[in-house]
């Protein structure tokens, strides 16, 4: 039995329709325990790696021979690496370098998924296949493999990583987003825009993107962590961004190389991946609920 | 005389809504007799799912439970057990609901599932399964045996409505709950099921409570009818009184903007003004005044209580007090 | 003078024939009814008509052009003549829009920016009796049958010559059913408006339209004004469908025409009369195809038919 209280029954009484769409889902995922967790995480996140220049206690890339290899202290809360570099600080910096691949790669491949993947769901069959046909086989080379491949080609930096992330993220959200056009494009307001004589670009752009942007955003915040672990992965393997730029990848490589001596080194490059993809996952799956009041309901 | 089948008594039941407390049900009471057709009419807005929800004991969680009781072959329901209630589900009471392409698992053939219903018999499959066949047979589908192999999505919306009929009637319910079943359906196959339910009731001798907004169907199917609005009873009695001496100005209304009931053209339709009051908000007096035409000034200060306007017949309206001097 | 003139119009999906042939014509000022019960392919016509659904063959003649097949592109013209209502009151409005924005839609889509759309947003809402505070509203915020006044009003918005109303009166209740229909009619004599509607419906028919045609399987099998059809029907699916609407009557006469069994699959039409395999009154000769007779403007395809 469908849920008996009807959108009649509730008659929305007009006062809080202006309130931006924004704040309402910032305040229903605040409501939420995990969600709010996931809210802190992401904005310390997000505060470490906007001023991380202002934070940073010491130089991230400055060396101290004479301090190297230190434990945890309070002119060094991490401790140092083998070249006496603060690894609190490094650990800072390495957020913006986390940010700077994470929010472009993501951004920019629900962007073009969005794109392709309306064009797809929307247009005639043979553009849908072709299109289809493409995301398979790019989603079929694995991530790493790729990500090798391209190194290769044109060497390690910043670009190469947000290149490669994005290219394998862009059919994720191209299959997610023809499925919710396919669902859409014969619903009645959509052929009612048609009979009215709405240009493509209007439909797909006015009335089509807003249905199914929650959807995607959803995914995006839960793609974030991933990003950033595949950064800090192909740092690690030293096909990331290139020392002494920090990065929590490169922070982990250097822990590993000397995990015998100093293990709190690994577990400080660790922690912050870890913190981070939890927060972002919390966020994620919030926001899931909140945007799409169908799961909600069946809470 | 004997106890009524079903009985409900005053009850009331709030919505927690972010709203407010949303007022779904006010004290509600009627009775089913055994045997007998109650036909419950009302507009979108009128509580029917949420009555129906209420006698099953399936309320949603913010749902809370003011005050009232309902007994069910003397027994209290509200007191029963989850276990208890489980166990009358679908076997004392049954539901047809107004989409039988919802109510029909998809992907299982109408025989499994028509045999996974009688789980509560012991008696061996291959009886399970004629008897499956003698339901769909009384609903009047032909060649039962073949079409208990086939799914759902084989089945036109007629049918599929008459499989549920007979769904529901497998356990020989006494208390048959028709959500608006003919809702859905075109007109020829609408009547079809309402003669079919006419004979199967006559047959089974079950009591059902017929919940529609169509006058029509009412009229045609129950013996008494409840009219329902915005979560109040407003009229309730024989299936005559209620067509030929309707007591309550929306009772009155509503059937004279029954289209069915215009036989010439018109050139101005009856309306009835206005929209259902917001629930979440109290309300002083009756709960129609806001769009009655025959509007005194006692409907804004107090609910009007019920009185008999004739034989088994009360309405709920100031209007009918007419000994009181005001 | 004759607005819209369908002439032996034909639809099929892959191996599924919708429409098997539809005529009729709307004069100017005329409001036509069509009726028929799911699977008639009342909505693919509508749809077809306005160019939303694939008509393979046939005319469909608007002003004297005809504008079947046309693309999204060729049909743009003809959009500010012909408008079309949908079925569903709130699932036709496009969710993240307001009130303002959707019944303005049509200047925003046909470049009449320069317009306050305000001030039209306005006097549009105040045709169609809703208060102006509405427009900031969105969809979901709607009545059903406030939602359908939104759909009203946007699709009056240019003020066409043609209105196709696709069940103008579903998923709302008997109180304001009427509602509408009145506004309807009033905004027909207003603005003089031509109207298809289809509907399932009989008993509104009645109240709104000058002729009407009755649907079965892809195909008129009767046609006549209102009058006629109610009055002197002749066709025997005609005749079910009128005594088939229960009447809020617990004492009416039930001389009914209860048709057996089920309406056959669009993949396997009976051959000869396609009503024949639920006619009470078939006979050997149904066998054969029935032509379409005309007399007097009161059209039946049967080989026997009612008096």
């Amino acid at each position: 039995m469908s849920d008996p209280i009807t959108d009649k029954e509730t008659k929305v009484k007009m006062s809080d329709h202006r309130q931006s769409e924004f704040l309402k889902i910032v305040g229903g995922v605040a409501k939420n325990p995990l969600g709010l967790i996931g809210l802190i995480i992401v904005g310390v996140f997000v505060f470490c790696a906007l001023f991380a220049d202002w934070i940073v206690p010491h130089d991230p890339v400055g060396m101290n021979i004479k301090d190297r290899l230190q434990g945890p202290s309070t002119t060094y809360f991490l401790g140092t690496d083998q070249l006496g570099r603060d690894t609190f600080s490094r650990l800072i910096m390495g957020s913006q370098v986390a940010l700077k691949v994470a929010l472009p790669a993501v951004f920019g491949a629900m962007f073009i998924g969005l794109t392709l993947g309306m064009i797809a769901g929307y247009g005639p069959r043979w553009l849908d296949n072709f299109l289809s046909l493409i995301f398979d086989t790019i989603r079929s080379f694995p991530t790493v493999m790729f990500a090798l491949a391209v190194v290769a080609l044109v060497g390690p930096s910043l670009q190469t990583v947000v290149f490669v992330v994005m290219a394998t993220s862009i059919p994720i959200y191209g299959r997610v987003a023809r499925t919710q056009t396919l669902a859409l494009r014969n619903s009645e307001f959509i052929l009612a825009e048609r009979s009215m004589g709405a240009s493509l670009f209007r439909i797909l752009g006015i009335h089509m993107m807003p249905n199914i942007i929650g959807v995607l955003s959803v995914l995006a915040a839960m793609d974030i962590p991933t990003v950033i672990a595949l950064e800090a992965g192909l740092s690690f393997l030293g096909l990331g961004v290139k020392p002494p730029t920090p990065s929590w990848g490169s922070l982990l490589k250097d822990g590993y190389a000397l995990i015998r001596q100093t293990p709190w080194l690994i577990v400080a490059g660790g922690l912050p991946i870890i913190i981070a993809t939890l927060g972002f996952t919390f966020l994620g799956e919030t926001l899931r609920d909140v945007v799409d009041p169908r799961l909600r309901k069946n809470r | 005389m004997t106890a009524p089948l079903l009985q409900i008594d005053g009850v009331t039941i709030d919505y927690n809504t972010k709203k407010g407390n949303l007022r779904a049900l006010r004290d509600i009471s009627f009775d089913v007799n055994k045997g007998e057709i109650v036909g419950i009419v009302g507009e979108s807005g009128c509580g029917k799912s949420t009555l129906i929800s209420t006698i099953l004991q399936l309320l949603p969680q913010n749902a809370e439970w003011k005050k009232g009781a309902i007994n069910f072959k003397g027994k209290n329901l509200i007191a029963c057990s989850e276990k208890e209630m489980r166990d009358m589900r679908g076997k004392d009471i049954s539901v047809i609901f107004q989409d039988p392409m919802q109510s029909l698992n998809p992907v299982i053939t109408i025989g499994r599932q028509m045999v996974d219903i009688q789980h509560r018999s012991t008696s061996p499959y291959v009886e399970k399964w004629q008897k499956a066949i003698d339901m769909l047979s009384m609903v009047g589908i032909a060649d039962a045996e073949t079409r208990l192999k086939q799914h759902p999505f084989e089945f036109s919306g007629g049918m599929l409505q008459r499989i549920a009929i007979a769904m529901a009637l497998m356990s020989r319910p006494d208390l048959l709950i028709a959500d608006e079943p003919t809702t859905a359906l075109d007109a020829t196959l609408e009547v079809e099921i309402i003669k079919r339910l006419k004979d199967l009731h006559k047959e089974m001798g079950c009591s059902i409570l017929f919940i529609s907004h169509h006058l029509g169907v009412i009229a045609e199917l129950c013996q008494r009818v409840v009219v329902m609005y915005a979560g109040s009873v407003v009229e309730f009695g024989s299936v005559d009184e209620i067509f030929f001496n309707p007591k309550h100005p929306y009772t009155r209304r509503l059937i004279e903007c029954d289209p069915g009931h215009i036989k010439e053209r018109a050139k101005r339709l009856p309306t009835i003004p206005g929209e259902i009051p917001d629930l979440t908000e109290a309300l002083e007096g009756c709960i129609f005044q806001e769009r009655c035409s025959e509007i005194i000034a006692k409907c804004k200060i107090s609910t009007p209580h019920f009185v008999s306007v004739g034989q088994n017949h009360q309405a709920a309206c100031w209007l009918n007090h007419n000994q009181e001097p005001e | 003078m004759t607005l819209l003139s369908v002439s032996n119009l034909k639809t099929s999906y892959g191996k599924t024939t919708v429409l098997t042939g539809v005529s009729f014509h709307i004069d100017e000022g005329e409001t036509y009814a069509l009726v028929g019960e799911s699977g008639s392919g009342k909505t693919t016509l509508i749809r077809a008509i306005a160019g939303l659904a694939p008509a393979q063959d046939g005319l469909i003649l608007f002003q004297g052009k005809n504008i079947r097949g046309l693309s999204d592109r060729k049909m743009r013209p003809f959009r500010k003549d012909i408008s079309l209502m949908f079925q569903d009151p709130v699932g036709s409005l496009s969710p993240r829009l307001t009130v303002g924005g959707l019944i303005t839609e049509p200047y925003r889509i046909q470049g009449m920016n320069n317009r306050d759309l305000n001030a039209e947003a306005i006097r549009l809402l105040e045709m169609v009796g809703l208060p102006a505070d509405m427009a900031g509203r969105y969809p979901f915020q709607l009545s059903g049958g406030q939602a359908r006044r939104v759909g009203v009003a946007r699709a009056l918005a240019l003020e066409p010559k043609l209105l196709l109303a696709d069940e103008p009166t579903a998923g709302l209740d008997v109180s304001v059913q009427g509602e509408l229909l009145n506004l309807l009619n009033d905004l027909r004599d207003q603005l003089g408006l031509s109207m298809l509607i289809i509907t399932h419906n009989l008993n509104i028919v009645r109240h709104v339209s000058d002729r009407m045609g009755i649907m079965y399987l892809g195909q008129l099998v009767e046609e006549g004004t209102t009058e006629d059809v109610f009055h002197h029907s002749k066709h025997p699916y005609t005749r079910a469908l009128l005594s088939a609407s229960p009447k809020p009557d617990p004492h009416a006469k039930m001389d009914r025409i209860i048709l057996q069994g089920d309406p056959p699959s669009l993949l396997k039409r009976p051959s000869g009369c396609e009503f024949r395999s639920r006619c009470p009154f078939a006979k050997d000769i149904c066998k054969e195809k029935p032509e379409w007779n005309e007399t007097h403007g009161h059209n039946v395809r049967c080989f026997i038919p009612l008096s």
